[in-house]
């Protein structure tokens, strides 16, 4: 094979795929972004709700959970926690601010984080936020 | 007595060594973690799992940085027949990037998450708290600053020298990490996007960049092993990165299937990414392919174990493991359990880990003057922490597939038990994990003490 498949034919097919395959990614990126409004619940987004991402990143929340399948496997799927919990954004509060400092002996425990009041407001409402984004019918079911 | 070709190859070794170290400080993290798993306060409140996740995936990464630079700093020199253009310049950014590294860490474990963020400013750039990402911005800075000093090092050695193919493509591989890297700087509030773009940093590097990197390096240790004719080997690289882009740039759909994107994604990262185990098998024929046709005895066996290894693990790892859940219809149920664990632990160290190990692994005997092997009883002893660390891979990936498949039965299927009594009835799984676990880190032990013992040089053999 090597006197009919050279190494510049090789090469070729590399530089030739690669920018095919770049521009096509480029193409349906921009594609996906001029649809992106019909799915990823854009209205939603207020400034409560980027507090409460930024309160969600800064405790590195993803570190146990995940959200929209993507994160840790630790502990539970947050992406539908709000419906989980009833579509009540109070009984997301309340699991948060009751999480005792020292954990609960042998069991897998989350910390205490000690939010304010404004920021248990905003991360309830991010997550009400993400549950509603149209992500095809996943999870399969409440359980996450 | 050193006997290296080009004298400033020696930059190489403290990065190898810091390479080892902090492998060591991720497999302490793994440990804690998966105690974590089933004694569930182990160390609480004091290193939440949250923390301990954050080390454990971030010192994995780093070491792999420091283990590709080395390579670069190692084979770069002797591909394009100069030295290099500024050890000097290496050395500092050795420095840089591990008292930068070690400071991350330590405020990981020092302080609280929220608290590093309030003190490095994530205000004024928030890019912290994503999954791999959660470097403070000033460390994301630090390693955008490192890796353009390191760019510019290697280019300007590889440019007025010798243009190998291993040399080229090394450069491009190295190049389109640090250009993805940059995307880690864009998090917009919409999380839908947020995510969309996370995966360029994440998917296109393992899948994309990153088999570049892997492929020159692998192409660079079989030529010098096995002695086969630089043109087949250059013929074959070409052709797996080729491959490796073709399938793996659409393949970033698997990614993209529910997370708010357009369904289209669903057809597209399914047909792709199902086509990705293709580069990954033409490393392994070629691996095989050339020690089988090799034309001369290498003294050094156990780089040659060790890059049939990568050849194996990474096509088991990244192929088969991938391939199992890529699907859209079982991703659908597997998305974000114990399977995607599973997969990620067996793709990064049958991949990544084992290429970094393979480099270390050839490098070593001439940057400590062993000439061109080590002695037969240390080699010995590196082929044994081989077959530890790798066989108590396998189990670590069965376990957690184990684990794995009856979660996705038990919580995914109608209406499905509560995450937390599903962990509890399949944590003989993590406990079996653990214990592999454990056999690992003995391999890793064994790994490291196999550099320090004695051994009639003569055994090995100089050439
Ligand atoms: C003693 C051996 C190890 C143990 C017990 C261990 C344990 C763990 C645990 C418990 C997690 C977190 C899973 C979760 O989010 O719930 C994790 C994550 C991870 N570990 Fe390990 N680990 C070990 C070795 C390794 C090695 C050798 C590598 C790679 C070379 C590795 C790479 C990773 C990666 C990439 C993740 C993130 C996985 C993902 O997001 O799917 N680990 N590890
Ligand atoms: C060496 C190459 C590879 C490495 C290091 C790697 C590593 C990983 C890691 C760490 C994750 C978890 C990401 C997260 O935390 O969310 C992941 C996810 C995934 N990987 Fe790979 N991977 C590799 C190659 C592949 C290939 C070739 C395929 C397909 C054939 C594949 C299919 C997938 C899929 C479908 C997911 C998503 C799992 C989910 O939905 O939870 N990977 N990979
Ligand atoms: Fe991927």
């Amino acid at each position: 094979m090597s006197e009919v498949f050279s190494k510049s034919m090789a090469r070729n097919i590399y530089f030739g795929g690669s920018l095919f395959f770049v521009l096509l990614f480029l193409s349906l990126t921009w594609h996906t972004n001029r649809e992106l409004p019909k799915t990823d619940n854009r209205q939603a987004i207020t400034e409560e709700v980027a507090l409460g991402k930024k309160v969600w990143e800064e405790n590195n929340c993803v570190g146990c959970h995940s959200l929209l399948g993507e994160g840790a496997y630790f502990a539970p799927e947050l992406g539908n926690v709000y419906k989980r919990f009833g579509n009540s954004k109070e009984a997301i509060k309340a699991f948060l601010k009751s999480r005792p400092v020292n954990g609960i002996p042998g069991r897998r425990s989350m910390p205490q984080f000690n939010l304010t009041e404004e920021e248990l407001d905003a991360i309830a409402e991010f997550l009400k936020y993400s549950s509603e984004i149209d992500a095809a019918g996943w999870p399969p079911n409440i359980q996450g | 007595m050193s006997t290296l070709k080009y004298q400033t190859q020696a930059v190489a070794k403290p990065y190898f060594i810091a390479a080892i170290g902090l492998f060591v400080g991720q497999i302490i993290f793994g440990l804690i973690l998966g105690l974590q798993y089933v004694w569930g306060d182990f160390l609480f409140p004091e290193i939440p799992f949250n923390v301990a996740r954050m080390v454990h995936t971030n010192l994995l990464i780093v070491w792999l940085l420091f283990g590709f630079m080395g390579a670069a700093y190692y084979l770069v020199p002797e591909e394009s027949e100069r030295e290099l253009y500024s050890p000097k310049l290496a050395m500092w950014l050795f420095w840089i990037f591990l008292i930068a590294g070690a400071l991350t860490v330590l405020g990981y474990l020092m302080v609280p998450y929220a608290t590093l963020a309030k003190v490095t400013g994530n205000d004024l750039l928030p890019t912290m708290g994503r999954e791999f990402l959660e470097q403070p911005t000033l460390t994301k800075i630090g390693i955008v600053v490192v890796a353009l000093g390191f760019l510019y090092n290697i280019a300007m050695t590889i440019l007025p020298g010798r243009k190998t193919v291993v040399n080229v493509v090394l450069l491009t591989g190295l190049v389109g990490l640090a250009v993805l890297f940059l995307f880690s700087f864009y998090n917009p509030v919409n999380l839908v996007k947020d995510k969309f773009y996370w995966w360029w940093v994440v998917h296109l590097w393992v899948e994309g960049v990153w088999e570049l990197i892997l492929g020159a390096i692998l192409a660079y240790v079989l030529i010098k092993t096995t002695g086969v004719d630089r043109e087949v080997v250059d013929k074959w690289l070409y052709l797996i990165i080729a491959m490796s882009f073709i399938t793996g740039i659409i393949g970033t759909g698997h990614h993209y299937y529910w997370i708010g994107t357009p369904e289209y994604w669903q057809l597209l990262g399914s047909i792709f990414s199902a086509l990705e185990p293709i580069p990954f098998f033409m490393m392994t024929l070629l691996a095989f392919g050339a020690v089988g046709k090799r034309k001369r005895e290498h003294p050094n066996k156990a780089t040659v174990l060790w890059a049939m290894g990568t050849g194996v693990m990474a096509f088991l790892g990244a192929g088969v493991w991938g391939f199992l859940h890529t699907l859209a219809p079982v991703n659908f149920y597997t998305h974000g359990t114990q399977i995607t664990a599973a997969h990620g632990h067996m793709a990064f160290y049958g991949a990544y880990a084992m290429i970094v190990i393979t480099i270390i692994s050839y490098a070593m005997p001439y940057l400590r003057g062993q000439g061109n092997a080590a002695s037969w009883k240390q080699q010995y002893m590196e082929m044994w922490s081989f077959w530890l660390m790798t066989i108590a891979m396998v189990f670590i990936t069965l376990f957690l597939t184990g684990a794995g498949i009856l979660q996705t039965w038990l919580q995914r299927f109608d209406d499905g038990l509560p995450f937390m009594v599903v962990q509890e009835k399949i944590s003989l799984f993590y406990w079996m994990r653990e214990a592999a676990g454990v056999v690992f880190f003995i391999g890793l032990i064994l790994y490291i003490v196999s550099f320090f013992v004695k051994g009639d040089q003569k055994e090995g053999g100089i050439a």
